[in-house]
């Protein structure tokens, strides 16, 4: 069973409008593949708004926890505020008084807490304690172009690739028991843990780029990223008559780089279309620039993907 | 006062509306005596950091960021196992008579230098990415952080940036934020005075609205919305701030013009010049909606910065128990 | 002799579990006398470093050698550093099967990390 993964750096480029067309082609399409989808953008999930599936589980993701001071303990002391390096802990006014019931003592900061219990083990009078939380959901949900996995991290809650590693685990665990062909994943922006975890153990990464100044900049550290987890990627370029320069930019660099382009998809106002429709845009309106550009695009990757070697 | 921009979903124009922002508080500062400080402009997407490309600064001050991260002086370690045992993130680990240190899994905090009995643990930085600003010549002054490709965590990048890039008591500052929701995302936006809110009036632009405005919620922040790209979608985004109370201070119709200028580096202001008013107007809303008296945070010269080592804390540590006694 | 299986089910009659940081249950059996215990995994429920957490289990019970379907970076590394042989179940079905396999010698040994991770680096 094979890994696909969809990135990009910057966001917004079109990642989530591509996976939900791969979906869409690899049931119905010419090169059928059968795939399990998931979506690793955990704290901004939208491919369930183009796939419209039914949820059928839903489960809790706890998260790292955080330090709780209980003021009948606290004694004052202030190493907790001098021990923590994350600004989490707040010290109490003025005219507090140490061993008081009541007004704010010493407390933290729970968006600022990063869990590291070192106030815990530092204070002198065990005033501390730490409190797992819950941090958010993952779901296993059908969708009409095959199982979808996704979560909703709960906002301002850590990313730290935890819960986008559980969905892809998931995802490649009902893959390989059922006998699907590839699992595709809808990557997040950036390039830290949340994209590494959706990265690792992937056969082959499509980036996709936008032909702008901050898209080529982006794209560049995407695949400086791939190449460092050492997955093969390949490029296409969205939006592509919005700036030709920068589209030609990106073939050079491809090329200097011995990256495959596999494709330009014009800029078409039919994506965003789809998109309100609650459909793939290769579903939506098969006819349109977009959508045989996307086609075209996904022959190739499918043909990558039938030639390579398993990692799994 | 500190404006934060944000959005939750990726590329509907945060860093469109920030640089332009920027841009049009450094022209007014010219129509002031005496003039104010210019604006700081804080690129806090440190994972693709894009700001700039439209502001151009030369940067003039660079700093290698990073964590400090334990060292173990095996000939004092008795492998009695206390730093594994304190490590919340397993970054330590005690296998047999060897101690292993995972540097990609550790967040700096400190906890096992401070535990271990033999004091066999000392701290040395490990780089993670760089600080760069400029000089405000252009009117702007500009930082950044840039974090290295391969490691996982923004977020300690984006917390020194803040402190190392710390504004004057009056300065405005210009937060460009990374997109999402999460611990990047609240690092850039926390001690905010204001969130800006930019988004797409389509169903990926609304849904992920809703999880950044529950972030504002979180951190009890005043907020607004900008509408760029008005026209492309739907109605979704405007119900929503309507039926919650969330300002539209600005809408930024779809244009291809503005779409082409933006791929070539052009701030917006400079492809449509006309625009300077509206932004005006929103900074002079934003100013207004934010309560008089707005903290400014400036840098504590008794927090750490990366530079220190665990004995200034050991040593203020002492000293605070010796205070105590 | 002591070496560790991961299971899914605390009996030496289990299916082997193919992960070596999350796998449900580590099984600690002597291959000669087939004495046998079972205890959860303290990798499973790790929300990160599982696989460290796992090593650390192996070498807090001195194990010989460890058997399993997948080591990544860092629990490679730990057991590495600690001196523990890592061999791979192959298509063993059970645990009786693992150890039966064991002792005729016809697991391979690992010489390196079986998979990519999120964190590829650890130093000591």
């Amino acid at each position: 069973m094979k890994q696909l993964v969809i990135l990009s750096g910057k966001g917004g480029t079109g990642k989530t409008s591509l996976a939900a067309a791969f979906a869409h082609l690899a049931c119905d399409g010419p090169m059928p593949l059968r795939a399990v989808l998931a979506d690793a953008d955990v704290d901004a999930a939208n491919l369930e708004l183009v796939l419209q599936p039914c949820s059928l589980e839903q489960h809790e993701f706890m998260g790292g926890s955080k330090a709780i001071i209980d003021p009948a303990k606290c004694e004052g002391c202030d190493i907790c505020t001098q021990v923590c390096r994350f600004d989490a802990v707040i010290s109490p006014r003025p005219n507090w008084a140490r061993g008081a019931q009541g007004g704010e003592g010493y407390h933290v900061d729970p968006i600022a807490c990063d869990g590291c219990a070192a106030c815990v083990y530092q204070c002198p009078t065990q005033a501390i304690h730490m409190e797992p939380q819950l941090a958010g959901h993952w779901f296993r949900s059908e969708s009409r172009y095959g199982p979808l996995f996704h979560a909703a991290l709960r906002p301002a809650h850590e990313n730290s690739g935890k819960l986008v590693t559980l969905v892809k685990q998931q995802a490649r665990l009902l893959g390989l028991d059922e006998g699907y062909q590839v699992v595709i994943v809808d990557g997040p922006p950036g390039i830290g843990c949340p994209v590494i975890s959706a990265a690792s153990g992937a056969d082959l990464a499509v980036i996709v780029a936008e032909p702008t100044a901050a898209g080529i900049h982006d794209m560049r550290r995407a695949l400086e990223t791939t190449a460092h987890f050492r997955v093969k990627s390949l490029v296409c370029i969205n939006k592509a008559d919005i700036y030709p320069a920068g589209a030609e930019q990106i073939d050079a660099y491809c090329r200097e780089h011995d990256v495959e382009m596999v494709g330009r998809i014009p800029f078409d106002a039919t994506v965003t279309e789809a998109m309100v429709h609650g459909e793939p845009v290769t579903a939506y309106r098969p006819a349109e620039p977009a959508s045989q550009a996307v086609r075209d695009i996904w022959h190739r990757v499918a043909g990558h993907l039938n030639h390579r070697e398993s990692k799994t | 006062m500190r404006i934060a921009v944000a959005s939750g979903k990726g590329g509907t124009g945060k860093t469109t509306v920030a640089t332009s922002l920027a841009l049009c508080l450094a022209a007014d500062r010219t129509q002031t005596q005496p003039a104010p400080d210019p604006p700081l402009f804080l690129d806090c997407d440190v994972e693709a950091p894009n700001a700039h490309l439209f502001l151009k600064p030369t940067f003039e001050r660079r700093q290698e960021v990073g964590l400090l991260i334990p060292r173990v002086d095996e000939a004092r370690c008795t492998h009695c196992g206390k730093c594994a045992e304190v490590c919340q993130y397993h970054a330590i680990a005690v296998l047999g008579k060897k101690v292993l240190v995972f540097p990609q899994l550790c967040h700096g905090c400190g906890s096992c230098t401070l535990t271990c009995p033999e004091h066999a643990i000392s701290e040395m930085p490990d780089v993670m990415g760089v600080l760069e600003s400029s000089t405000a010549d252009s009117g702007i002054h500009f930082a950044r952080g840039v974090m290295n490709v391969g490691e996982p965590m923004a977020t300690p990048v984006i917390r020194q940036l803040k402190k190392w890039a710390a504004p004057k008591p009056d300065q405005v500052v210009i937060v460009d934020a990374p997109p999402g929701t999460s611990c990047p995302v609240v690092e850039s936006v926390r001690g905010a005075d204001f969130l800006l809110l930019v988004t797409e009036p389509t169903p990926f632009g609304l849904h992920d609205l809703k999880l950044a405005v529950q972030v504002g919620r979180e951190l009890n922040l005043p907020m607004g919305v900008v509408v760029n790209r008005d026209g492309i979608g739907d109605g979704g985004v405007d119900n929503f701030c309507e039926t919650e109370g969330l300002p539209i201070l600005m809408r930024i119709p779809f244009d291809r013009a503005i779409a082409e200028g933006i791929a070539q580096g052009q701030p917006l202001v400079d492809i449509h010049p006309e625009y300077r008013v509206q932004f005006q107007e929103m900074l002079m809303r934003i100013a207004k909606g934010v309560s008089g008296s707005a903290e400014q945070i400036t840098s504590d010269e008794s927090i750490p910065l990366f530079e220190a080592t665990i004995l200034d804390f050991k040593r203020k540590l002492t000293q605070g128990r010796n205070r105590k006694d | 002799m002591k070496i560790i299986i991961t299971t899914v089910s605390p009996t030496i009659e289990s299916e082997v579990d193919p992960r070596f940081g999350r796998g449900v249950y580590l099984l600690v059996v002597d291959p000669d006398t087939m004495e046998w215990q079972t205890h959860p995994n303290p990798g499973a429920s790790a929300s990160g470093g599982a696989g460290i957490q796992a090593a650390q289990f192996v070498t807090e019970h001195k194990a010989d050698a460890v058997i399993s379907g997948d080591f990544g970076p860092h629990a490679f590394e730990a057991l590495h550093a600690a001196g523990v042989p890592m061999y791979l179940f192959d298509n063993s079905r059970t645990a009786q099967d693992v150890i039966a396999r064991f002792k005729a010698g016809q697991l391979e040994q690992v010489g390196a990390a079986t998979r990519e991770d999120c964190h590829p680096e650890g130093k000591a």
